[in-house]
Parts: structure tokens; sequence; C-alpha cells
């Protein structure tokens, strides 16, 4: 079973390797940070995987981290492209 | 191999599959928004199948739940950041080039 998981979770990485083709295409920034997405979650497999390889359960801990990372990543690339007047609440409307 | 290892093998292998194509519909569709589709739904959809198979090998029932709660919030965070990307993607022209918008 160890055997199988851990295949399982070198697949994985290759799907992963997969999605690093289209950060190094684009065209788009959006792209690029879609394909960091596709890292987040497949990084979040691959730890859940590992954890039962090894049954080792605080290797959830850092999927768990992995997936906050990812997303934090994610707002932050919007907030820095969105145009002044988008509606972010956290910025001044006033000219 | 008990029934438990057969269910987790099944489930992972599964799983794999829809991975795999998440990562083919990311390289191969033609626009942006297309691209994100397949990625949001398809990975989400491999995480939680194989969040499902590992838990067939966890011990304690903590062990379970956290699974379910790292699957959430995974799914949580797709669907919010999703919108958002698909949102600021849309004043882009469709060859990829940025809209002027800082004129």
């Amino acid at each position: 079973m160890t055997a199988f998981l851990l295949l399982a979770a070198l697949f994985l990485l290759a799907t992963i390797a997969l999605g690093f083709l289209r950060v190094h295409r684009g065209p788009s920034r959006a792209d690029r940070i879609a394909s960091a997405q596709l890292v987040g979650t497949g990084g979040v497999a691959v730890t859940l995987l590992l954890s039962a390889a090894s049954g080792n359960g605080a290797i959830i801990d850092v999927g768990l981290v992995l997936a906050l990372l990812a997303a934090f990543a994610a707002v932050a690339f919007v907030k820095s492209t969105a145009a002044d007047g988008a509606g972010d609440p956290e910025e001044d409307e006033g000219p | 191999m008990s029934v438990a290892d057969i269910l987790t093998v099944l489930l992972v292998s599964v799983g794999l599959v829809f991975f795999l194509a998440g990562s083919v519909g990311l390289l191969r569709f033609p626009d942006f928004h297309s691209r994100l589709h397949a990625l949001t739904k398809a990975d989400n959809l491999g995480l939680g199948l194989i969040a499902l198979g590992v838990a067939f090998q966890v011990a304690e029932p903590f062990g379970i739940v956290k699974l379910v709660l790292v699957w959430f919030l995974a799914v949580l965070a797709a669907a919010s950041v999703a919108q958002l990307i698909a949102r600021s993607a849309l004043d882009r022209l469709p060859d990829g080039k940025e809209a002027d918008k800082r004129g």
C-alpha cells in the first residue's frame, strides 16, 4: 500500500510539472497564477498521499498551509491587477 | 488486501485521472476562461477523491475530520479564487494581451 501511495504522489508531481508548461507559455499573467493554483491543489493532494504513506499525520498540516498560501497568492494577484474603481472595498473610491 | 485498501486504490486512482484531466485541460484549452474552468473543477474533484481514498488508511477519527477540513478549505478557496481571477481577466483581450487600462 505504501508503494502505491508513493507512486500516486509521483504521478501527481508529474501532472503538476505539466502545469508548469503553462506557466512557461503564459501568455497572460492570469494564466500563470491559475497554474499556481494547480500547484496549490496538487501539492495538497501530494501531502495527503505522503501522510498516508508514512503514517505521519503532521504532514497534513503542511497541506493546510499550502492551500492557504495558494489562496492568498491568488487574492494578492487579483488585488494588484484590479483597476481603480473596480469595487474593491479596501480601496478609496474617491477621486 | 483488505476492503479498505481496495477502496483506497480505486478512489486515489480515479482522483489521479481527474488531476491529469485538469492539467491537460490547462495546457490544451484555447482561452483563459476555459483553462480556469478545467483547472478549478477537475482538480478539486480529484483532491476530494484522493482525500476520501486516504481517509480509509487513517486509524483515528480526528485524522478523518482533518482530511475533510483540508478538502473543504481547498474547495472554498478554489471557488472564491476562481471567481476573482476570472473577473480580473475579463478586461483582457482574447489574444492574451492586456487591455490598456492604465492609459
